[in-house]
């Protein structure tokens, strides 16, 4: 068999647990949009184009809270900064490839793909064999992902607003956010920004959020620098 | 409150898929123009911590107010049993079902 067929159904593997997982999350990514009003042909369209659940729930809690197109771009691209460090550890992967194939590679990149990817090659991996694995790990996912979110839809049009399926974003928010919480720095950081969008709810053009995302961010940057000095003074007066 | 299917929400959802897009290709795309740095990656290892719980405070708080209060305390008190379960088994699936079934059941019985 070819190396990159090989490659290929190493990567279908890999990724075949991790799309079980995703089935919840995919289903919410599809409901929470319907649920909130959106046409239904409209929320598959931007289960496509934008292909990223957690900006995918934050765009429709903030469209449904009717705030202006800049703030709810701003709030995705906030969301997804974590893409930006993703492609520029991906970009060595994917220098020898075709400028086509450089955006669709760019546009599958999800947490799972990026972490299977670096996991099992080195950069300087044959191209045949990254392209291989990385296109079975991430093809799946995608039709997993729209499939769920079809699954989603139909589920979010036939459940009546009483059920209140729209806190299902919120519930999908608390889940991602603890294993991200691993120092003391992290926990200051969700501790200021929960604090700051409280208080800043009435702001303007609900610029709170990113506000209080700011705040969190400065708050836990600073403090990760005073711990570490702090650790580094201790090491060396013992 | 509802989405309105306008040329708005249209115009909302190609801008962030456009916005995340080039976020994902920048370094793909562009690594030869582009660099990262330091307080950059540094602050980086903090967005996700404070982002979501800036998105989850207006979500459970403030929406769906019932008249009369000032936030919803149906939600608190569902959003805290659900933080309880991810911070206790850190599964998803598990913290829906709780959060869910405490936010139905307090709607329901009606306790206050």
């Amino acid at each position: 068999m070819q190396p990159s067929r090989t490659a290929f159904y190493a990567g279908l593997r890999d990724q075949a647990p991790i799309i079980l997982g995703m089935i919840p999350f995919g289903m919410i990514a599809g409901a929470a949009p319907v649920a909130s009003g959106m046409d239904p042909w409209l929320a598959l369209a931007m289960n496509v184009i934008i292909f990223a659940g957690a900006a995918q729930l934050a765009t429709v809690s903030l469209m449904a809270q009717h705030v202006p197109l800049p703030v709810v771009v701003l709030t995705a691209m906030v969301v997804n900064l974590r893409f930006v460090m993703y492609s520029a550890a991906l970009a060595p992967y994917f220098a020898k490839f075709s400028t086509p194939r450089k955006w669709l590679f760019s546009y599958l990149v999800t947490d799972h793909g990026f972490a299977l990817l670096t996991a099992k090659y080195k950069a300087d991996a044959a191209p045949e064999l990254i392209a291989g694995y990385y296109s079975g790990l991430t093809f799946p996912m995608w039709v997993a992902w729209q499939s769920c979110a079809v699954l989603g839809i139909l589920v979010g049009t036939r459940v009546p607003p009483s059920w209140s399926l729209d806190f299902t974003i919120p519930l999908v928010f608390l889940a991602l956010v603890l294993p991200s919480l691993t120092t003391r720095a992290h926990w200051w950081a969700a501790g200021a920004a929960s604090m700051v969008a409280i208080f800043t709810q009435s702001m303007p053009l609900k610029l709170g959020l990113v506000t209080a995302a700011a705040v969190g961010v400065v708050v836990g940057t600073l403090l990760d620098s005073l711990f570490e000095k702090q650790k580094a003074n201790r090491g060396t007066t013992k | 409150m509802t989405i309105n299917n306008d040329w708005v929400t249209v115009l909302t959802i190609l801008a962030c898929g456009v916005a995340t897009l080039l976020l994902r290709a920048s370094f793909v795309i562009w690594h030869s123009k582009l660099s990262v740095p330091h307080w950059f990656t540094r602050s980086l290892k903090f967005v996700a911590a404070a982002v979501l719980p800036a998105l989850v405070m207006p979500e459970v708080l403030f929406r769906g107010i019932p008249p009369g209060d000032v936030v919803n305390y149906y939600r608190i008190i569902a959003a805290v049993l659900a933080l309880l379960v991810a911070w206790r088994t850190r599964h998803l699936f598990a913290t829906l079902v709780v959060g869910m079934i405490a936010l139905w059941l307090l709607q329901w019985l009606r306790p206050f």
